[in-house]
């Protein structure tokens, strides 16, 4: 991603400020074309709709168009020492329906994402279990199958955003994030082949889970959990997991923070206390104003963020339809519905909701509305089935002050200017 | 990735194949070894269960850290650039901007007991023997002004160690002390009589610039060739940071330097270069290629490395291959812990890299 050839093809923002100087005047039109004179594209026989195409097999696995090149994870390069140990971003501002695809999809590495093959894959269960038991990755496609939508959001997602506005785009405010169809076989079932009797009293019993790579990145996750809705996942959108989203086999812990999805799962451990390992205690527990800090925060709550018009995605049509999108999820449930207000809170209106929301997955939402061209204050505000309701940047810090840096879900705002362009900015 | 038999188990699973070995289960998988559990179940718990015997003390864990972690977190345990700080900042957690650091946040010491233990050195994780995650550990509390220096931390007085934030967390609370956030009714009219922009992030100005990531085989001939002209014309003009693998690239093939920059990756946690690297667990590299072994200053070698030197060894480009290839074979008793490099392309593309910083 660093080659040095990349640094310099141009941007997709200066093209689209060249576009958007060059169409000023036919705006409103759609197309640059002057009125009343005929379009070469229709009028003239093009290359295209003339010669030949490419024969089948020239991508033996596809690639996007190379008009989409700019549609790509980002880095942030001065938040983390080095990319192995590092996080990059989801193009949200350029993606539609509720399906990441893999390839853009963030990556968040603690140890850099390794190579397992399938034939070296062990999952051991040991602990307080009947009988300590190996997997092969054989073994686990012979388990019954479950088929799942679920996010899977970094709790430092807008973690930079606590303290001020900082990052300008979506990709970065809230990109630490991606929505798959997960095919694999529940933790239940695996934690019942191994006999769960030991384990005694369920209540105040847990699962150590963890990682085969050189970070390990071990979490505790309550047995109650683990025996609900937590998947160990092998396919994602149809296909094996990408290398740096855990391949062969990572675990899924739907509507808790993006850590406890351990990649690359090698060893469940049943226990009866939490290890408190680097991940659940140094890190991912949230630091409050008088100095103390919130530990075992797993749920993701409410959040939406609208994805364009945002400051990576300008509106260049001029005045007219404008369609407002962007995305709503809950780790609680639910979407239930998504209000957007225009005046930067003063007064919302519902959006429509392309499809129902569904349990601990992105719903994507619109607002087709008519734009005359004025000043926006955009944002989007979700609410869940369990009744809650997102939050501003405002009502969060009065409970949690500026130094929390994870589970950032305030309401985000969008300053869309009279040329189209947008900014992240704070409101009062 | 076991250093058991591993099949010894699915022989005997294989014998019995077809019969279930448990009755209340889909008789999948196999039964794990305790050599097995024991190879892999390594977590170590606030009261200490799963430490194994052992000890170390601050004097043998500073020299250790100096050598193995002083790279990225600093002699004094300070931390370097953005790496994490390990020592300081007590009194900083209620301020803007709080310190967290084993002293000043941790609230286990088996915590930094299992981490070292298990996922460090960054680049070398499960290297370290047990004594030596003992000492480093030591010293990490002797920095942190927690314990004296003639302290010795072992099996035994482990969880005797306080941590000062031991009492800094509480369990999320959020269904109450947020409980606010679930029992409005959101308001949708009239909800506030003004707003004023508070902050702008442009102002701020830190969004990375948006450029298209693109591989080399996915972009067009004629896109490649403008990127190259693109970089030379920007290589030309003053305004370029240093950067002294893309200057010396024009001589080399710049997709082969490309190429070993991404294999030096693996040699990053111990390897400086660039202007102004310093020495880590390893030598700085720059200009290494055609130098003679073991003469980097301020570097301690091993003794076979710094005789290798004065017996003449040139790292010439024969020499450093066949050194990368299987160093420890290569020159025994070199303290280079690196296993090697098994693709000769890889070989080839590092030595671009190499050669791209003298």
């Amino acid at each position: 991603m660093s080659d040095k050839a990349d640094k310099f093809v141009p941007s997709r923002r200066q093209f689209l400020a060249g576009a958007a100087a060059a169409g000023a005047g036919a705006a409103a039109t759609g197309a640059a074309q002057a009125a009343g004179q005929a379009d070469p594209l229709i009028t003239e026989v093009q290359d295209w709709a003339s010669g030949l195409g490419d024969g089948v097999d020239a991508t033996p696995y596809g690639l996007p168009i190379r008009f989409e090149q700019d549609v790509v994870r980002r880095n942030v390069e001065w938040l983390t020492a080095d990319t192995i140990s590092s996080i990059n971003f989801t193009p949200i501002h350029a993606l539609d329906g509720t399906i990441t695809p893999q390839g853009c999809a963030f990556e968040r590495h603690h140890s850099g994402a390794i190579e397992l093959a399938k034939e070296d894959y062990r999952l051991m269960i040991n602990g307080l279990v009947d009988r300590p038991l190996v997997f092969s990755y054989a073994d686990l496609e012979r388990f019954p199958r479950e088929n799942r939508v679920y996010f899977c959001e970094c709790a430092a997602n807008s973690g930079m955003e606590w303290a001020g506005a900082q990052l300008n785009g979506a990709q970065f405010t809230h990109g630490m994030i991606h929505n798959m169809e997960y095919s694999g076989v529940s933790l239940r079932s695996l934690l019942e082949e191994a006999g769960l009797a030991a384990a005694g009293d369920f209540k105040d019993k847990w699962v150590y889970v963890e990682g085969a790579d050189a970070s390990s990145n071990g979490r505790s996750i309550p047995l109650e959990k683990a025996l609900d809705d937590v998947l160990v996942a092998f396919k994602a959108n149809g296909e094996a997991l990408r290398k740096e989203h855990g391949y062969p086999v990572r675990l899924v812990v739907p509507g808790w923070e993006g850590n406890m999805w351990i990649k690359w799962l090698r060893r469940i451990e049943v226990t009866d206390g939490p290890v408190e390992s680097r991940e659940e205690t140094s890190k991912y527990t949230d630091t409050m104003e008088d100095g103390s800090a919130r530990k075992w925060t797993w749920e993701m709550d409410a959040k939406s963020v609208i994805t364009s018009p945002s400051p990576q995605a300008p509106i260049t049509h001029g005045t007219g339809p404008l369609v407002i999108t962007g995305l709503a999820w809950s780790g609680r449930g639910a979407i239930t519905g998504v209000d957007v207000s225009k005046d930067g809170g003063k007064t919302w209106a519902e959006a429509r909701l392309a499809a129902p929301g569904t349990d601990k997955a992105l719903t994507r939402f619109y607002l087709d509305t008519d734009w005359d061209g004025s000043e926006m204050l955009l944002q989007a505000r979700a609410r869940d089935s369990s009744g809650y309701v997102q939050p501003t940047k405002t009502q969060l810090r009065e409970v949690r002050g500026l130094n929390s840096i994870y589970h950032n879900n305030a309401i985000q705002t969008w300053w869309v200017k009279a040329d189209g362009e947008a900014e992240n900015v704070e409101v009062s | 990735m076991s250093k058991f038999p591993k099949y010894l188990a699915a022989g005997v699973f294989a014998l019995t194949c077809g019969t279930p070995l448990w009755a209340d289960g889909l008789g999948l998988g196999r039964v794990a070894l305790p050599e097995e559990i024991a190879a892999w179940d390594l977590d170590v718990s606030p009261d200490g269960t799963g430490l194994p015997p052992g000890s170390g003390d601050v004097w043998t864990g500073e020299e250790i850290f100096a050598e193995k972690c002083a790279v990225c977190h600093g002699d004094f345990a300070e931390g370097v650039g953005n790496w994490p700080k390990l020592a300081g900042g007590r009194g900083t957690l209620d301020r803007e901007d709080p310190l967290k650091t084993v002293g000043s946040y941790w609230p286990y010491l088996s915590t930094g007991w299992d981490y070292i233990n298990r996922s460090m050195p960054f680049g070398a994780a499960q290297t370290l023997e047990p004594d030596e995650v003992y000492a480093i550990l030591a010293y990490i509390l002797y920095s942190n002004d927690l314990v004296d220096e003639d302290f010795t931390l072992s099996q035994e007085n482990f969880t005797s160690v306080s941590m000062p934030n031991a009492q800094g967390f509480f369990v999320d609370d959020r269904l109450t002390s947020e409980q606010y956030f679930w029992t409005t009714e959101p308001c949708m009219q009239d909800c506030k009589e003004t707003v004023e922009i508070t902050m702008r992030a442009r102002v701020l100005d830190v969004t990375p610039e948006e450029t298209a990531a693109s591989e080399a085989g996915t972009a067009s001939a004629a896109e490649a060739t403008e990127a190259t002209e693109a970089t030379e014309a920007v290589e030309a003009a003053p305004v370029v940071q240093e950067d002294p693998v893309e200057e010396a690239a024009v001589l080399l093939d710049p997709e082969l330097v490309a190429k070993g920059g991404k294999v030096f990756k693996k040699c990053k946690a111990c390897h400086r270069v660039g202007e102004g690297a310093k020495n880590g667990t390893g030598p700085v590299l720059n200009a290494i290629v055609g130098s003679t072994a073991g003469q980097v200053d301020g570097f301690r070698y091993s003794k076979v490395m710094t005789a290798a030197g004065e017996d003449g060894l040139i790292w010439n480009e024969a020499e450093l291959a066949a050194f990368l290839t299987k160093p420890r074979a290569y020159m025994k008793g070199t303290k280079m812990s690196f296993a090697g490099l098994r693709k000769e392309a890889d070989i080839e593309a590092i030595l671009a890299y190499l050669k791209s910083l003298d």
